[in-house]
C-alpha cells in the first residue's frame, strides 16, 4: 500500500509586508508528510519554519500555493469547515503553551471537546484520562499559573490530543523549557506518536528532536535545504551543530 | 500528483454551540478575572455616576421649577438662561467623558486577550462564538456598573440638594424624571460597554489565528 500523505504543500509562498517593503518568508515549499510520521522542521530563527508551520496548520493563509490536509485543499474551506478541521484533525502545541489562563488544566483539555459538541460528562472523563496519560492525574484542578512550564506543556499536549486528531503540530514545543523537561516532552510526543498513530510535525531548532524524528526537513531562507531520513542523520549531527553555532 | 482532486467530503462543519455555553464561560471569566473585571466595571461606574449626577441635578432643578416655593423659583428663573447653557455643556461633557472612559477600558481589556482569542480559534471556536462571549461579558459588566453608577450619581446630587434646600427636597422630589434619566443612563452604559468590547473582539476573531496569537499589546 502506498503511503498516505496527510499533509501536502505545493509551491507554498508567503510574503509579509514590513511597512512597504515586501519580505518573502517562504519562497516555494513543496512537501509531503505521511500518516504516522514524526517530522521535525529545522532551521535557524528567521528561516520561515514558524510561518510554514502556521500554513500547514491552517492558522494563516499562504500568499501563493496550496496546502492539502488529508487531500483537502484548505483554501477552499468555509469558516465552519475550517473550525471543524482545527478542532478535530489538528492538535496545536505552542512554544508559549497558550493555555487559557482562567481555566483549570481539566477545563483547558475539555475545551476542544466542547467546541466539537461533546457532552460535558463525556468530555470530562476523556479529559481526565488524557491528563493521566501525560502524567498530570494529580493536577486536574490547577490553573496554568500554578503549574510549571513542563506541566503546562503536558496540559497542552493533552489538549492537542482531545479530539483524536490525525496531526499534531508543535511549534518549538521545547523552546521555553529546560534541557531535562524538554527531553521529557519530546519523549512524551514520541510516545503519543507511536501509541495513537498521530502524525507529529514540529518546528524546532532543538537538536534533541533529531533522535526521535522519522524525517528532518531543513529550512533555510524560506526554502527547503534538504530532507533527511533518520538513518542518514547520525553522522551529520556534528556538522549541524557547527552550522547552528555559526 | 500535484493535480489530484481534493475530496471535500472528509471535512465536516463545526457545530454552533448553544448560547448557554457562551454564557457560562463568560460568567466564569468575569468571576475568575475578578480583579480585572472590577477595574473595568469601576470605570463604567465612574462614567455613569458622573453622567447621572449631572442628569439628576437637572431633574431636581426641574422639580423646583415645577413645585418649589415662589422665592426660590424666582431666583432660578432669573438665571434660567445661564443655567440651561451650563447644564447643556455639563451634560455633553459628562457624556463624552463617560463614553471615552468606558470604550477605553473595554478596548484595553479585550485587546490584551487577543492571544486567548487566537488560541480558542485553534481549538475550533467559531468567530461568532468568540464575539458572543465578549457581548455577554461586556453587557454584564456594563449592566452592573451602570446600576451602581446610577445609584452613586443620584445619591451624590441628592445630598448636595438636601444640604441646600433641606426638607423642601421631599416636596419637589422628581421621581418620574429621575427614573427616566436612570433608565437612559443604564441603557447607555450597557450599549457603550458592548460596543467598546465588540469592536476589538471582532477584529481579533476575524484575524487568522496565527496573527491573533502573534499580536502583541
Amino acid at each position: 500500500m502506498p503511503r498516505e500523505a496527510i499533509v501536502r504543500t505545493i509551491g507554498l509562498k508567503k510574503t509579509f509586508l514590513l511597512g512597504k517593503i515586501p519580505l518573502n518568508v517562504l519562497k516555494g515549499i513543496d512537501l509531503e508528510i505521511y500518516r504516522g510520521e514524526y517530522i521535525s522542521i529545522m532551521g535557524p530563527s528567521g528561516s520561515g519554519k514558524t510561518t510554514l508551520f502556521n500554513m500547514i496548520g491552517g492558522l494563516d493563509k499562504p500568499t501563493e500555493g496550496k496546502v492539502y490536509i488529508d487531500e483537502v485543499d484548505i483554501a477552499q474551506l468555509d469558516a465552519y469547515e475550517l473550525a471543524w478541521l482545527r478542532c478535530r484533525k489538528i492538535g496545536y502545541i505552542f512554544q508559549t503553551f497558550n493555555l487559557i489562563p482562567v481555566m483549570t488544566a481539566l477545563e483547558n483539555v475539555m475545551l476542544p471537546m466542547i467546541f466539537g459538541g461533546m457532552e460535558m460528562d463525556e468530555a470530562m472523563n476523556k479529559a481526565k484520562e488524557l491528563l493521566e496519560t501525560v502524567g498530570l492525574g494529580a493536577r486536574l484542578h490547577h490553573k496554568p499559573f500554578e503549574l510549571s512550564g513542563g506541566q503546562q506543556q503536558r496540559v497542552a499536549i493533552a489538549r492537542a490530543l482531545a479530539n483524536d486528531p490525525a496531526i499534531i503540530l508543535a511549534d518549538e514545543p521545547t523552546g521555553n523549557l529546560d534541557l531535562k523537561t524538554g527531553k521529557e516532552i519530546i519523549h512524551l510526543l514520541k510516545e503519543m506518536n507511536r501509541n495513537k498513530e498521530v502524525s507529529i510535525i514540529t518546528a524546532t531548532h532543538d537538536l534533541k528532536m533529531l533522535d526521535v524524528s522519522d524525517r528532518v526537513i531543513w529550512i533555510r531562507d524560506g526554502m527547503i535545504e534538504r530532507i533527511e531520513d533518520r538513518e542518514n542523520l547520525q553522522i551529520k549531527v556534528g556538522e549541524v551543530e557547527g552550522e547552528e553555532a555559526g | 500528483m500535484a493535480t489530484r482532486v481534493p475530496e471535500k467530503k472528509k471535512i465536516g462543519k463545526q457545530l454552533t454551540l448553544p448560547l448557554s455555553h457562551a454564557f457560562n464561560m463568560s460568567m466564569r471569566s468575569i468571576k475568575i478575572r475578578f480583579g480585572r473585571s472590577i477595574i473595568v466595571t469601576m470605570s463604567i461606574v465612574l462614567g455613569i455616576a458622573f453622567l447621572m449626577s449631572i442628569l439628576s441635578s437637572n431633574a431636581f432643578t426641574a422639580g423646583i421649577l415645577e413645585k418649589g416655593p415662589e422665592n426660590i423659583k424666582i431666583t432660578i428663573q432669573q438665571n434660567l438662561e445661564e443655567i440651561r447653557i451650563r447644564q447643556l455643556w455639563l451634560v455633553s461633557l459628562s457624556l463624552i467623558v463617560c463614553v471615552v472612559g468606558i470604550v477605553n477600558a473595554m478596548l484595553m481589556a479585550v485587546t490584551e486577550r487577543s492571544r486567548e482569542i487566537g488560541t480558542m480559534k485553534c481549538l475550533g471556536a467559531l468567530d461568532k462564538f468568540i464575539v458572543e462571549l465578549f457581548i455577554i461579558e461586556s453587557s454584564m459588566q456594563g449592566f452592573v456598573g451602570s446600576i451602581i453608577g446610577v445609584i452613586f450619581g443620584t445619591l451624590a446630587t441628592f445630598f448636595v440638594y438636601v444640604l441646600r434646600y433641606k426638607g423642601l427636597i421631599w416636596h419637589i422630589f422628581p421621581a418620574g424624571l429621575l427614573l427616566k434619566y436612570s433608565l437612559f443612563s443604564i441603557l447607555l452604559g450597557v450599549l457603550i460597554s458592548v460596543i467598546g468590547a465588540i469592536y476589538p473582539a471582532y477584529v481579533s476573531a476575524k484575524l487568522e489565528p496565527a496573527e491573533a496569537i502573534r499580536r502583541e499589546v
